[in-house]
């Protein structure tokens, strides 16, 4: 097993075009599943190439292990990689693909029988090792390939959307493989997906990208209650952060974020933390659940009625969509409150929880004391 | 609705109809030629195209393989080396032009494209002057190494065409396990390619086999494939025609090529069709 | 923080590896350009030469051309492949599309039919106009099958007949590449969209018309790679008329193809040989840009 850490990493295709990766720097310890998680065309699968060494990168280093192997070629890196379609050779039956690297490294016949035989057992495959890739189906595809991998006993494992070929339910089960089997092996992963849940879920740390740029990298709470802009914000959770724009004034000397739902008005104190802002365009950031049906007042949080526009029973909860300052905006609340379209409904926000961003930049404003790491990982990036 | 279906049947009785005359019409060069071989030269003066022989007799066919047997083992020396060493290097580029593409790859194959377009004419001189220097005018050698430069665009395009729709993780895959160019090729793509190999062994054959401008301009005597020694007897006209063992030395030539055709049909028209969309 | 070691040098085996595809391609790339290109040009030059029996390098400028269009034979040549072009081009088409569209009727025995339209294509050009030269014989071929059947007086004798000779050619050239047509047309067809079909026929059109209005149209590509590939083979036609008739009588079948033949290797003009293979090529080009321009231009506006 082994460390990892890209530093200053770019690549262009070409002169003339745009950067596909800019300084991607990150660094993660032996053992540790990171996670790489973004929208199409965001670099994340180009950055897994380059740390494959199948793509070159046109600046900055890779270090696997404090070893710089920038310029080797993929097989000498030691890396094993599973891949979206599995990309298991179809005229080798099963046995024969997860021996083919190791047929490669001259192992002795022996020990790449035992690691089969190793390898199949963890995986629940000795029943298909004779069969070709074609008789497979795509759940024992993926196990296969993940055998492929495991039996090269490499120092970093890299999944390029493994589960995103399977049907919902069968994800699921895998994804919940994918932990148990990474806290039993201890492996150092780099695993990309688009689906924020799988990185919530999976991810010791979470890289979020756009545009080729790291948008933010911590572990998956970080990146949670801590954003560093408005698209790591978006992007993480669902149903996603509701997004109010609103005015600011000045009341005693603090700030207030005015709320208005076309039924009643609210003023939001928005703590000491948010000097300055005034004059800007602010964008509030609220998460669906941290809205909460009002107990009427003495509790203290700032509240407001509103209509309900649109009301979503999800099972476990119950979507509520109001309007806010001419916004949409969905409210998480517990799925035995009765309500139906057209109701009034008394709703709380508690104002620490409550995020800002800047309207024109996206960026994430007037940061507490107490969110001192993501200071310092905000610090390190440029956001858009 | 007694006339609809009457109609529909008369329909299809006319499709029917038409399909079975050109069958027939298709069918007819074969069996005239089929009929000719086997009967003696009175008995084609006397009767016609499609009269049964009176005496059926095989002297055409002893007669007509007596004079271009040595032609024919001409044309497997020739072809049977030349499809086999264009099939090779066609994979080879085709697999490089697919899975392992550089910095002008794409031009180059957009030049061989071109050259499938190419009238032979036009090279017909510069190539014999270049055999000639080479000592290799008028060998069987040196006509292997014409069909190959000249087939090789046909080649390099059905396989590349085939290796493109490949996945490149496979290579990807492939590659991360250890393996080298050489390794992929041989243990990866190869054994995945028969039908292209068959798709191309067979056009090349036929392509091969059938080719007389290549062999009239190139072989002169001993060396020449038996589509020119079919032409010089059919066409000399020294005695009297005997059509008998024109038509079976047509067939001794034409046998091959058919018996491939029929053996293995579905193949040469994967292959027909393959450079049709291409072209 | 660590220092990262000095990183490893690829070893000399990764130099070969990122080598060996160009290294691969080399030869092929080296017959290309020589056996393709570079013979092209050295005709070219050729052509602009003296030569007669030899190859010479005295500049002739335009000589050779001049002389061919001053030679009888090459203008017959050329007219002759207008001719023998056209027809075997427009009646291949019809022939190919009408028993692809038939064809296209679900009939029983369909691989059985097609496997017979088909086999021409596996002859020899050389073995077709052999068998084509005895079925056409005057006297003997055809016209004696239609007399003893009851045709009194029936004549043909296109064959020996200067101003008719030219469409024994089309004939046995229809025969060969008529079936290939035919399978080009039947996949295109079985790639055609069966709603549009079921469409039309709801709008209450009949069969007949839908093809004709509808399907064919759709298959306009298909009828472009028909043309392009049915263009090349009449321009290259050389076989079928060394077969049939070695140009004759007299040189009133020749082509292009044979005359260059003819004249650079039986009769020692290689300037006027090289000349005509230069015009050939132009022929080809002039079919084939156009071609290729639609082709790019349709993919940069789609």
């Amino acid at each position: 097993m082994a460390t990892l850490e890209l530093r200053n990493v770019n690549k262009t295709y070409g002169s003339g075009l745009p950067d596909t990766l800019k300084d991607i720097q990150l660094s993660i310890r032996d053992g540790e599943f990171l996670i790489l998680v973004g929208p199409s065309g965001c670099g994340k699968s180009t950055l897994m190439n380059c740390i494959a060494g199948l793509e070159n990168i046109t600046g900055g280093a890779i270090l696997i292990d404090d070893q710089d192997v920038s310029g080797m070629s993929p097989k000498d890196r030691d890396i094993a990689m599973v891949f979206q379609s599995y990309a298991l050779y179809p005229t080798m039956s099963v046995r024969e693909n997860i021996e083919f690297g190791l047929k490669i490294r001259k192992m002795p016949q022996a020990a790449i029988d035992e690691e089969v035989a190793r390898v199949a057992k963890l995986l629940q495959i000795e029943h298909l090792l004779a069969r070709k890739p074609a008789q497979l189906s795509g759940g024992q595809q993926q196990r296969v390939a993940m055998g492929r991998a495991l039996a090269r006993r490499p120092k970093l494992y890299l999944f390029d959307e493994p589960l995103s070929n399977l049907d919902a339910k069968l994800r699921v089960e895998m994804r919940t493989e994918m932990k148990l089997m990474h806290q039993r092996l201890k492996t150092t992963t780099v695993y990309v997906t688009h689906d924020q849940i799988e990185a919530m879920t999976l991810g010791d740390k979470v890289a979020v990208m756009k545009d080729g740029i790291i948008q933010q990298f911590g572990t998956p709470q970080q990146i949670y209650n801590d954003p560093a802009n408005q698209f790591v914000a978006s992007f993480i959770g669902s149903p996603p952060m509701n997004f109010i724009p609103v005015r600011l004034a000045r009341q005693d000397g603090r700030l207030l974020a005015l709320l208005d739902s076309g039924q009643a008005r609210c003023e939001l104190p928005l703590g000491v933390a948010a000097e300055g802002l005034e004059g800007r365009e602010i964008i509030l950031g609220i998460r669906p659940e941290q809205i909460t049906q009002g107990t009427g007042e003495g509790n203290g949080l700032p509240g407001i009625r509103a209509e309900v526009q649109v009301t979503e029973p999800t099972g476990p909860d119950l979507l509520v969509f109001v309007t806010l300052n001419q916004t949409k905006v969905c409210c998480r609340l517990a799925p035995d409150i009765t309500c139906r379209v057209g109701d009034s409904l008394n709703l709380q926000f508690d104002p620490a929880r409550v995020l800002l961003f800047d309207a024109a930049s996206g960026e994430r404003l007037g940061l507490g004391a107490g969110n001192a790491s993501v200071k310092d990982n905000v610090a390190h990036f440029k956001s858009r | 609705m007694h006339s609809s279906a009457a109609k529909i049947s008369l329909s299809r009785l006319a499709i029917h109809a038409v399909l079975l005359g050109a069958v027939l019409l298709y069918l007819v060069p074969l069996v005239v030629m089929l009929l000719t071989s086997f009967k003696t030269p009175e008995d084609i003066s006397s009767g016609n195209l499609l009269s049964w022989p009176a005496v059926v007799t095989g002297i055409g066919w002893v007669k007509a393989w007596e004079t271009v047997s040595g032609y024919f083992w001409n044309s497997i020396m020739i072809t049977v080396p030349a499809v086999l060493i264009s099939t090779a290097i066609g994979a080879l580029n085709g697999y490089v032009l697919s899975m392992w593409r550089f910095r002008g790859s794409q031009l180059f194959f957009g030049l061989l494209l071109f050259g499938c377009f190419l009238p032979f004419q036009t090279v017909l001189l510069p190539a014999s002057f270049t055999l000639g220097k080479l000592g290799l005018a008028s060998t069987t050698g040196g006509l292997v190494l014409v069909h190959v430069v000249y087939g090789l665009a046909f080649t390099t395009l059905f396989f590349r065409n085939f290796y493109v729709s490949v996945p490149d993780a496979l290579v990807k895959a492939a590659r991360l396990d250890g393996a080298g160019f050489f390794t992929i090729l041989r243990r990866i793509i190869l054994p995945m390619s028969t039908p292209i190999i068959m798709v191309c062994l067979i056009w090349q054959f036929t392509q091969i086999w059938n080719d007389f401008l290549f062999g009239v301009v190139f072989s002169s005597g001993d060396s020449q494939p038996i589509t020119v020694a079919l032409n010089n007897l059919v066409n000399t006209s020294t005695g009297a025609k005997e059509y008998n063992v024109d038509m079976a030395a047509a067939m001794i030539a034409g046998l091959p090529t058919l018996l491939v055709y029929v053996v293995a049909g579905k193949y040469f028209v994967r292959g027909l069709t393959a450079g049709a969309v291409k072209g | 923080m660590t220092t990262a070691t000095a990183q490893l040098r690829a070893s000399p085996l990764d130099a070969l590896q990122r080598w060996l595809p160009k290294l691969v391609l080399a030869p092929s790339m080296f017959i290309v350009l020589v056996g393709f290109y570079g013979y092209i040009l050295w005709t070219f030059v050729l052509s602009f030469t003296t030569s007669t029996f030899l190859p010479t390098y005295k500049w002739a400028g335009l000589a050779q051309y001049a002389r061919l269009f001053d030679n009888d034979r090459w203008w017959v040549a050329s007219k002759n492949l207008l001719l023998f072009g056209g027809l075997f081009i427009a009646i291949s088409l019809a022939i190919g599309v009408l028993l692809a569209v038939l064809l296209d009727q679900r009939i029983r025995r369909e691989g059985f039919i097609r496997t017979i339209y088909l086999y021409p294509m596996a002859l020899s050009m050389i073995v077709t106009g052999t068998a084509w030269k005895w079925l056409l014989n005057p006297g003997m071929g055809l016209d004696k099958l239609l007399r003893d059947w009851g045709w009194e007086g029936f004549r043909l004798d296109w064959l020996i007949d200067p101003d008719r000779v030219v469409y024994c050619l089309v004939i046995a050239a229809v025969w060969q590449a008529s079936g290939f047509i035919m399978a080009m047309f039947l996949a295109g067809l079985r790639g055609v969209d069966p709603s549009i079909i079921r469409a039309a026929q709801i709008d209450g059109a009949s069969l007949p018309r839908i093809y004709w209005t509808v399907v064919l149209p759709s298959l306009r590509p298909v009828f472009f790679s028909a043309l392009m590939i049915l263009s090349h083979i009449a321009i290259k036609s050389f076989d079928l008329v060394a077969a049939m008739t070695a140009g004759g009588p007299g040189y009133s079948s020749d082509l292009p193809a044979m005359f260059m033949y003819s004249f650079t290797f039986s009769r020692g003009q290689m300037g006027m040989g090289s000349a005509s293979a230069i015009l050939m090529l132009g022929a080809i080009l002039a079919i084939l840009v156009p071609y290729l321009y639609s082709e790019l231009r349709s993919k940069r506006h789609a």
